[in-house]
């Protein structure tokens, strides 16, 4: 493999073994159809939903599956009494973090952001917080 | 049918602790004089606010569950609101969501039970199974 890395314009099949070596040496002409196959086979294997919409955004989230926290512990009331676990779905300019983010699921944020309201009216919670 | 509130309120943190305890003590018979009664009063401490209300950086939080009917709150929220000592306040009414919360827990407490007698008459069977075929086996 040793001398075949050395050669810049390989054929094809020692082109594909020593991409990363020699790839600012050769040209683009050399090797055509590798920076397809690679990288179509990669992609499908993920997940579909997550990179496609990334993109768009200009940003990766390429995340495992948030689950919503308040199934999976089975905590059913949301009182605007507890600040520190509403807390952990504000932001800290103090504004109500979006589901696509926590991962809650759609019932549970509807309630959280009712009890967040609540508890800044009472003054547990800022409105707005920093600047 | 009463109905259950839950009323926090913030009272001024420069007030005297007899103060405070006139004050729950008016409150009480407002709301027994309505036609309600007082379950619970929490005093909960002081606490720095979030944001500054009527010139206040801490506040007395106080916590009070009322029972009765809704002209026993209107007439609560007026006093508060008039009473120079309380600065917030903020009422919830709790009844409907405690019987949404007790149904959830029949609802799953009745589904451990079922799964509790499935899984031993499940683990009897496999023992059953399990003690047979074993002595076969071995040989």
């Amino acid at each position: 493999m040793a001398d075949e890395t050395t050669k810049p314009a390989a054929p094809a099949e020692a082109a594909a073994a020593s991409e990363t070596t020699s790839a600012h040496a050769a040209p683009a002409e050399g090797r055509p159809g590798r920076p397809g196959g690679p990288r179509g086979g990669g992609r499908p294997g993920g997940r579909p939903g997550g990179p496609g919409a990334g993109r768009e955004g200009g940003r990766k989230f390429f995340r495992r599956k948030k689950v919503c926290k308040f199934c999976t512990e089975k905590i059913d009331n949301i009182n605007y009494k507890d600040v520190r676990l509403l807390s952990q779905f504000v932001a800290e300019s103090g504004k109500i973090v979006p589901r696509r983010l926590t991962g809650v699921c759609t019932p549970h944020q509807r309630r959280l952001t009712d009890a967040i309201k609540q508890a800044r009216n009472i003054a547990l919670l800022p409105f707005a917080a920093g600047r | 049918m009463d109905r259950k509130y839950e009323v926090m309120f913030i009272v001024r943190p420069d007030v005297t602790e007899e103060d405070l305890d006139k004050l729950l003590r008016t409150m009480e018979t407002n709301v027994a004089n309505t036609g309600g009664r007082v379950t619970s009063i929490e005093k909960m401490g002081k606490r720095r606010l979030a944001y500054t209300v009527r010139k206040f950086q801490d506040g007395f939080y106080v916590l009070a569950h009322v029972e009765g009917p809704g002209q026993m709150l209107k007439e609560l929220e007026r006093r508060l609101r008039v009473q120079e000592l309380v600065i917030k306040f903020i009422t919830i009414r709790t009844d409907e969501e405690e019987q949404r919360l007790a149904k959830i827990k029949k609802l799953r407490d009745s589904k451990v039970k079922g799964q509790g007698s499935h899984a031993a008459a499940a683990r009897e069977a496999a023992e059953a199974a399990g003690a047979e075929p074993t002595a076969p086996a071995a040989v």
